[in-house]
């Protein structure tokens, strides 16, 4: 007895050393139930309130950016609007999507927080939460395109997964033909994302547009992703290896919209009732 | 004693927020990523007991994690290097006699700080950048981002000995 609680005590730094290291690689790989549930991200009152407060200071010197940027949206809204004061929408507006005006979702305007583009997993920060009805698993969006999707949210705060993320894909499809895969990104560079499952006697062009293909309630059809920047055929592989140019500059988001889609309740609802059914078999 | 509780409380807190607000704002193509915080496990007193190194880098790593939205990643990572100060401590002072409880490097000297930093630094980027790719499939590339990494991190770690953190 002795002599296990001398062990013991000559080895405590090494036991105590694999204990935490337990606990942490337990936070590191349980971390999709376990970050919901407690308060380890961003989105927590302290940090989200040191992040939004370092931002304000930071912003004033983005501001020149940030107005452009404004006022180009301001110029492109107003064409849109010239464009649809006459008669009914262009059919091939990609700057509405035509499931836009229906009025199925509406927006949230947020202030980007903390961003990151240089991890393997990266993740944002928005300064709106829960008080302003952003709820998990909400698209978030820039008028160049996708940004992400909601996290979690606290009281005034929420994580984003950003589309610079490897356990995130968005469904895309090309906008010329419509064949559609998921977009992921490699990890490699911020500026660039693969579009799988694209097989090989589809016809492709560098510079084709991809946009989010509208089979999940987060995004509504239609809404830009990038552009085609190089494909080719790897060997071994029924698919095309593409690689796209992103429209997003995440480098310099500052202010994204959060969608909200009034009937993703009604979806969901719908897809359990056959996921149900598919388990009874 | 008091004192010194006070100014590793302090410097916990300086550590964390260069991190989060200026260190993981710094993107070099993605590719060079500095993760100045372990300063604070090496700038530790000598005669730390090994129990408290440990629960710090715990800490410490949880605060960063907290803030980056990695749970585990950091905490798992940080305590590595916790775990290894004692015995690198030993393999370098093997020959030097008297030496300083608090090991700066206006305190250690240049030579010893540098390679004492550079050992610890390296495991630390070595299990942070594997465990943050957790595969061992882009291997090579991982390599090389964690030596890169260090090499940077081992620069702003040695260049806030002169600005900073003097004693």
């Amino acid at each position: 007895m002795w002599s296990l609680l001398r062990y013991f005590y000559r080895h405590h730094v090494l036991i105590l050393f694999i204990l935490l290291e337990v606990a942490a690689l337990f936070f590191l790989f349980s971390r999709n139930n376990f970050q919901r549930a407690v308060f380890l991200n961003s989105a927590n009152h302290i940090s989200g309130n040191i992040y939004a407060r370092y931002n304000s200071v930071v912003n004033y010197f983005r501001l020149t950016s940030v107005n452009k940027e404004l006022a180009d949206e301001n110029a492109r809204l107003r064409q849109a609007l010239y464009a649809t004061a006459g008669d009914s929408i262009p059919a091939d507006s990609s700057l509405i999507p035509e499931i836009l005006v229906a009025g199925n979702y509406d927006f949230v305007a947020a202030r980007v927080i903390n961003n990151s583009v240089n991890r393997q997993y990266n993740y944002l920060t928005l300064n709106k939460g829960a008080r302003h009805g952003v709820r998990p698993d909400m698209g978030v969006a820039t008028v160049d395109g996708v940004v992400g999707v909601v996290l979690n949210v606290s009281d005034s705060y929420s994580t984003v997964i950003s589309l610079l993320n490897q356990r995130w894909n968005v469904p895309a499809r090309l906008s010329r033909n419509s064949y559609f895969g998921p977009l992921s990104w490699d990890g490699k560079d911020y500026r660039y994302a693969l579009l799988n499952d694209i097989p090989f006697h589809v016809e492709l062009q560098e510079g084709d547009t991809i946009v989010t293909s509208g089979y999940s309630s987060i995004f509504p059809e239609g809404l830009m992703l990038g552009v085609i920047d190089s494909f080719s055929k790897e060997g071994g592989d029924n698919f095309y290896y593409i690689r796209v140019k992103l429209s997003v500059d995440f480098k310099a988001l500052t202010y994204v919209e959060i969608i909200r889609n009034k009937q993703a309740g009604e979806i969901e609802t719908l897809e359990k009732l056959s996921g149900d059914d598919a388990g009874l078999d | 004693m008091m004192r010194v509780w006070i100014k590793y409380i302090i410097m916990f807190i300086v550590v964390v927020l260069l991190q989060v607000l200026l260190f993981n704002q710094v993107q070099f193509s993605g590719f060079v990523n500095p993760w100045f915080y372990i300063l604070f496990i090496l700038l530790l007193p000598v005669s730390t007991p090994g129990y408290a190194v440990l629960l710090l880098s715990f800490l410490l790593g949880m605060a960063v994690d907290i803030f980056s939205d990695t749970p585990g990643l950091h905490t798992a990572a940080a305590l590595v290097p916790g775990y290894f100060r004692a015995s690198v401590i030993r393999m370098l002072s093997a020959r030097e006699s008297e030496q300083s409880d608090y090991p700066g490097l206006m305190q250690t000297g240049f030579r010893w700080f540098v390679s004492y930093a550079a050992i610890l630094i390296l495991i630390h980027h070595f299990v942070l950048f594997y465990l943050e790719v957790f595969s061992f499939a882009g291997f090579f590339r991982t390599f090389i981002r964690s030596i890169f990494s260090t090499a940077f991190t081992l620069f702003v770690v040695v260049l806030s000995q002169y600005l900073v953190f003097r004693d």
